[in-house]
């Protein structure tokens, strides 16, 4: 009659015998002593740039200042949003606090020197509130409210409301993209439309679901407006400013997927995956080939952790529904059991399964919100990253083809001196003379902006690592302590049922 | 301590039968019976025999088939050893060793043996019950099979293949379908038997469905261990790429992730073990019960007709000594099978009590120590991590 028992050995394995399980308590006896002395949060000086010159705003070359506007083939409604004539059925959204409304990004003042922008950066609080639903059925939108907190100078007053569209969010990027990616700037990018959830909220289906997809939403675009005014450049910039303050906005057509411009942007697409194929860059970098081999790793690395915590976030819930189902059914069978006290029992152990199978719903909102959406948001910005080494490799094979067609132009002078129409030579040779100057202006400045888009990069992804960093330890940090939460709620819970169950007479 | 879902049995020293240890081979797993006796009907007072799964099935089914047991409830055959999972895993694991790392070997590994020791632990303590049941009432002890079976120190395999258990088994699943329809048809004078009619029939259904959704509660805890596993791994896959300060950071993550996925897994199996497997077993055991009641209910419609038979005989004239006789069999197996019955219901009822209270509270107990061992693994982390 022992407790030891010897489990059978594994069929063809030698005789091993397996110890009984230990204890839990021995899994992690040496957790307190296990770690080194912690070593100071060093980052390699490569991955800072000492100086920063702040990235000019009048760049040149910027052939993309304004997003042009197009008529759309979707819905006739165009008033500006905020209009003092009667407004369309607005609906409100019961806002069901379903997220812990978790502050991703820590306030607290940067310590790091090398940004002196930095300074008093951070001091601006951005919130996306109360989604209304206007207008009915296919062309109805939501509308957010996003609130501006901030004693910066550059905004006008230190608190503004603003009610803006997911359009406007997309179109905000659109502008952003265009402008700073080129230089080698990363520009966060907005969340993804979804056709299929955005139609079930249309449809005006108010249930569980569509109320989950407009709060991920919200949420989605909070996070991506904070992450956006975080970037020194972009917080300065006129857009970013008239966004969040100005109370109309321009609808921004360019986003509509079948419209021209989605169809133009698309086929650039297409023609820049062409020219990345076709462009072999002699990378006389190193940095930058470690780096982009880093990222391509951490880009696999982290869609399959994502992918992991997708997983848990659906099982959880499926462990929530679960447990709640077997909360019933234990209920049913007190009621169904003859035994007074063992009946008495069985119903108390179904409202603390009851109990349980919300503490498990909560806890998967916990999962979502502070780990899933966040490594989300970091495959998204990881692709922004990718991008902006592209965006180098065209630089760099601007100024190569500019170098080719200045070394074109000087055989052609030289070709030109072995000429026989003496009346013409000269027009000729002034002409060829000119384009020299041309094409030696462009060498000169496709270097310099080869030069700048490399130094700018170099700063962008010191920034990206340190911010990925302080991002995921404060995340984990608030991940690990909702899951401490959860195990305080089963003691209180199981710790009140035993005496229920010793009470069984 | 004897694990059991049922009550402590082995309480009566004269007879004490336990299964220290079992082993599996291919597809047939085998237990070492260990007996101690003070009973003079056995050779030796402490010994010990191997037996298969089917040896307890031939057992089990025998004893059914005795009419003298009928008015008893017989304990519910031990289900098959289901080795299916772990076995599934050791071909994965001997699959992909060349292509997995150490660590992720290793890993395997482990959850393998974690899995392999669940199952172990389930069947052992369903075979050891069904035996401790039949020792410690005072009928099954008696049995001469039961005798074979403990004593015997050949092979049972020809004995079983001996008996008619095909052509008994066929017949034992052919009735039972009828079963509802007759306990339920049959018009009961007795008020205990109607009352415990009535409430088999209803906790019967009931029991079944919590068993089910208890599965499914278990099984998603199960799922939420591998994706911790998951994740663990890919945080250290990512940790293997980073600068140094992060790198220890992720890779103690992945540490945390890991010993989370042990804990959930522990609160998994012994959930199962606790709560599952005594849903289980009670799910049985009322349908021994059900049994019980049904064979009563044929034994009074026996009764009824041989009464029938009685009267026309009477009218005919004919045969009217051996209907008689026919009548006052029936009504004394009837009598014996009510009189049995209601002390089996009773006993059982008491005995369905004491089990419940016991799991439940050693459940109860496990989940508390789980979540306090898990709270401080998380809190430990969180000072680590923050000091970093």
């Amino acid at each position: 009659m022992s407790e030891e028992r010897e489990p059978p050995p594994l069929p063809g394995a030698a005789q091993t015998v397996f110890p009984e399980p230990q204890d839990a308590e021995d899994l992690f006896v040496s957790a307190a002593s296990a770690m080194e002395s912690p070593e100071a949060a060093c980052l390699s000086a490569e991955d800072i740039s000492p100086s920063s010159n702040g990235p000019r705003d009048d760049d040149p070359d910027d052939l993309f200042a304004e997003a042009t506007e197009e008529v759309s083939l979707d819905s006739p409604e165009r008033q500006p949003i905020l209009s003092d004539g009667p407004s369309p059925a607005i609906t409100p959204v019961t806002p069901v606090m379903i997220s812990p409304r978790v502050d991703v990004f820590d306030r607290s003042p940067d310590q790091d020197e090398d940004e002196e922008e930095n300074r008093d950066t951070f001091d601006i609080q951005i919130s996306v509130s109360d989604p209304e639903k206007v207008g009915d059925g296919m062309n109805a939108y939501m509308v957010y409210k996003v609130t501006t907190k901030t004693s910066l100078s550059i905004f006008s007053r230190d608190e503004v409301c603003v009610k803006r569209r997911f359009s406007d969010f997309l179109g905000l990027y659109s502008k952003l993209a265009s402008k700073y990616m080129h230089m080698g700037y990363i520009v966060p990018p907005a969340p993804e439309k979804s056709i299929v959830g955005m139609t079930k909220v249309k449809v005006g289906k108010e249930d569980l679901s569509s109320v989950e997809f407009v709060e991920k939403r919200r949420s989605a675009l909070e996070r991506y407006l904070l992450r956006t005014v975080k970037h020194p450049a972009l917080l300065k910039d006129p857009d970013v400013l008239q966004f969040l303050e100005s109370s109309e906005l321009p609808r921004a057509v360019s986003t509509q997927a079948l419209s021209g411009a989605g169809i133009l942007r698309m086929v650039n697409k297409a023609a820049d995956a062409v020219n990345k194929m076709t462009i072999k860059m002699n990378e006389s970098d190193a940095w930058f080939e470690e780096k982009q081999q880093q990222f391509e790793n951490l880009d696999v690395q982290l869609r399959k952790l994502h992918a992991s915590v997708e997983s848990l976030v659906c099982h959880r819930k499926e462990l929530s529904v679960n447990t709640a189902s077997f909360a019933k059914s234990a209920a049913m069978l007190g009621n169904s059991e003859d035994h007074t006290a063992l009946s008495r029992a069985l119903s108390q152990l179904a409202e603390v399964e009851e109990k349980i199978d919300q503490l498990h719903q909560d806890q998967s909102y916990a999962d979502f919100y502070l780990i899933s959406e966040l490594l989300g948001d970091y495959v998204r910005l990881i692709t922004a990253v990718k991008g902006v080494f592209d965006q180098r490799m065209k630089a760099w094979a601007k100024w190569q083809d500019a170098q080719v067609m200045l070394q074109r132009k000087r055989e052609a002078e030289a070709k030109l001196q072995y000429a026989n129409k003496p009346d013409k030579l000269q027009q000729a040779t002034d002409e060829i003379r000119e384009e020299i100057e041309e094409w030696e202006g462009k060498v000169q400045q496709g270097e310099r902006d080869f030069e700048q888009i490399s130094k700018n990069i170099r700063r962008e992804v010191g920034r990206f690592e340190k911010d990925r960093v302080k991002d995921f330890r404060v995340v984990i940090i608030k991940y690990l302590e909702s899951l401490v939460h959860t195990q305080q709620q089963l003691i209180k819970y199981w710790e009140a049922f035993l005496p229920e169950a010793k009470a069984i007479a | 301590m004897v694990r059991s879902v049922s009550v402590d049995l082995n309480n009566d020293a004269s007879l004490v039968i336990d299964i220290p240890d079992a082993l599996c081979e291919r597809d047939k797993v085998k237990f070492t019976i260990h007996i101690k006796t003070t009973l003079s009907s056995f050779q030796k007072s402490e010994f010990s025999v191997p037996r298969q799964h089917e040896d307890f099935i031939w057992l089990h089914d025998t004893i059914v088939e005795t009419e003298e047991y009928a008015g008893l409830i017989i304990p519910p055959a031990p289900p098959k050893p289901d080795f299916e999972g772990p076995r599934e895993k050791m071909h994965k694991l001997g699959e992909g060793e060349s292509s997995m790392t150490k660590e992720e070997y290793a890993k395997m590994k482990q959850e393998l043996e974690a899995e392999y020791l669940a199952v172990f632990k389930k069947t052992v303590q369903v075979h050891e019950v069904f035996l401790q049941r039949l020792s410690s009432h005072p009928m099954f002890r008696k049995d001469r099979n039961f005798q074979i079976f403990l004593e015997y120190d050949q092979d049972l395999t020809v004995r079983r293949k001996n008996a008619k258990e095909m052509f008994g088994g066929f017949f034992k699943n052919m009735v039972k379908s009828a079963d509802e329809v007759l306990i339920s048809g049959v018009k009961e004078v007795d008020e205990f038997f109607e009352q415990e009619k009535i409430f088999l029939l209803d906790y019967s259904s009931k029991i079944k469905d919590a068993t089910a959704k208890a599965e499914k509660m278990t099984r998603s805890h199960k799922n939420v261990a591998d994706d911790y596993n998951h994740i663990s791994g890919a945080m250290n896959s990512i940790a293997a790429d980073n600068n140094t300060a992060f790198k220890k950071h992720l890779e103690k993550c992945a540490e945390v992730f890991e010993k989370l996925r042990k804990l959930e897994d522990r609160v998994a199996s012994d959930q199962e073990l606790k709560l599952t497997e005594l849903l289980r077993y009670y799910t049985r055991d009322i349908q021994a019960a059900k049994d019980l009641l049904y064979r009563r209910a044929r034994a009074l419609a026996d009764y009824e007709n041989s009464n029938k038979t009685l009267d026309k005989a009477r009218l005919k004239g004919k045969d009217i000594a051996q209907a008689e006789e026919n009548q006052k069999q029936c009504l004394r197996k009837f009598d014996k099978l009510s009189e049995s019955g209601k002390k089996e219901l009773t006993s059982f009822k008491a005995r369905r009590v004491v089990a419940f209270r016991k799991n439940l509270i050693e459940m109860t107990e496990l989940e508390i120590k789980h979540a306090k061992n898990s709270m401080s693994l998380l809190q430990g982390s969180i000072e680590i991590l923050n000091s970093n």
